[in-house]
């Protein structure tokens, strides 16, 4: 025998199920009860940046819109400064910029949307600028572990992100892109499964 | 403090995404590989959160929502620490639960289940552990529930619980379960997860040590949220 190593292992995750709303947003559940919900404001006004709003919808593999999928949003501000201690920057990081939000969709047309301001380009590994990018999470019912994505713009010179570049066939890498559809309003929709299929990461 | 890492999440133990005992995931389930990806800025960091985004009323569920009274059902205390895969406490971390009433019933207007709903009972919580990864909630027992999976699906009693850790790579929801159920052998979203030791870590015990005498019953349950990287080789001369 060897040696035990002893690390704990991570616990397991489970589906968040079509209720999820009654814990992150019992709002949208039905039902007052906290005196702020978290994640309604990622980027409160006067943050500097280009203020945008982004839409869309998530399809499953028959192509009907997910109406109760929940999505988390985690992203750096306009100087591509995250609000962590972890950034070396982040004393630099603009007041009132909290960085993550929480989006919840439309019951009965599956639409979700959120406002905030356009990140900046953040550096990558190995010192690798990585294109502006939003980073998301999607649980709901028949997700049994949330599955990571990534948001880019149109808009931006995508062309040497480290990101998009390792994805090997390159026709999937506009699956990340959101299109401009108006000034400051981008469309980013989100194919679980068959053609079109999202580039999910494995992070 | 150097940028950290976090050890690779272990997909044998996690659910896979397409498990067709329960339906919904078939038509919700990637059918192309991942993409795995070495954390970045943009991976080992993550929102935080301070006491003065919550109240310290929102961890007693008992209370959160009692209108005229108390709400009906077993009253218990759920609490246990977060740690990481080495075992460190994960302190200020923000944990979020959700649940049913002790019928089964859920308040949430898409359920429609015959069980009534408990006027003083919401049914969600949240809190902040301490500095040594502790958090606990005052809560009501929730009863199972049937769902329209197979024709007589019932889910066991269970709380959901979600986590967040440092990094948004942590981030994590998941569900408690109660010692005994027998309800959890016959649960297909249970058995999602491939391995035994992984669902037992789900499984919350009786914990009367934590009880509060005439008062109420306790159940113990840790998290275990993906370990950060002690940096071995400080002097890695290609960084991050």
């Amino acid at each position: 025998m060897v040696q035990p190593l002893p690390y704990l292992k991570e616990t397991a995750s489970q589906t968040a199920g079509p209720y999820v709303h009654i814990g992150l947003a019992p709002g949208a559940a039905g039902f007052d009860i906290y005196r702020r919900e978290l994640g309604w404001e990622i980027a409160a006004q006067g943050v500097p940046g280009e203020r945008i709003r982004i839409e869309g919808l998530v399809y499953d593999g028959t192509g009907a819109p997910v109406k109760d999928i929940l999505i988390e949003a985690w992203q750096a501000d306009a100087n591509g400064i995250y609000p962590h201690p972890e950034d070396s920057r982040h004393a630099e990081v603009a007041p009132g910029f909290r960085g993550w939000g929480r989006i919840i969709t439309d019951f009965d047309t599956g639409l979700w949307s959120f406002e905030t301001i356009k990140p900046g380009p953040v550096p990558g590994r190995n010192k690798r600028m990585m294109a502006p990018h939003i980073n998301l999470w999607l649980v709901s019912r028949g997700i049994n572990i949330g599955l990571n994505t990534r948001m880019y713009f149109e808009d931006e010179d995508n062309g040497a992100d480290p990101v998009l570049n390792l994805i090997e066939q390159e026709d999937r890498r506009r699956t990340l892109i959101a299109r401009r559809t108006a000034t400051g309003t981008y469309r980013f929709d989100i194919r679980l499964q068959g053609e079109g299929e999202t580039v999910f990461l494995d992070v | 403090m150097k940028p950290a890492e976090f050890y690779q999440r272990d997909r044998l133990l996690q659910p896979p995404a397409l498990t067709p005992n329960y339906k919904t995931s078939v038509g919700r389930s990637p059918r192309l590989a991942m993409l795995s990806l070495q954390g970045s800025m943009s991976e080992i960091t993550g929102p935080t959160f301070g006491h003065s985004d919550i109240d310290p009323i929102d961890n007693d569920l008992i209370k959160n929502y009692a209108k005229a009274g108390d709400p009906i059902g077993e009253r218990i205390i759920v609490h246990g620490r977060v740690l990481d895969e080495n075992g460190r406490a994960v302190p200020n971390t923000l944990v979020e639960i959700w649940q049913a009433n002790a019928g089964g019933r859920y308040r949430h207007r898409k359920d429609s289940y015959l069980a009534p709903i408990d006027p003083n009972f919401g049914g969600c919580g949240r809190t902040l552990t301490d500095e040594n990864g502790y958090y606990f909630f005052r809560t009501i027992k929730p009863g199972a529930y049937p769902w329209r999976n197979w024709v007589n699906s019932w889910r066991p009693a269970h709380i959901h619980v979600s986590v967040f850790g440092t990094a948004f790579v942590q981030r994590l929801i998941t569900q408690m379960y109660f010692e005994g159920d027998p309800l959890i052998a016959k649960c297909p979203i249970i058995e999602t997860i491939p391995d035994q030791r992984a669902i037992e870590q789900l499984i919350a015990p009786l914990d009367t040590n934590a009880a509060v005498p005439l008062d109420c019953l306790a159940y113990k349950f840790d998290i275990v949220l993906r370990g950060r990287r002690s940096t071995l080789f400080e002097n890695r001369l290609e960084g991050n």
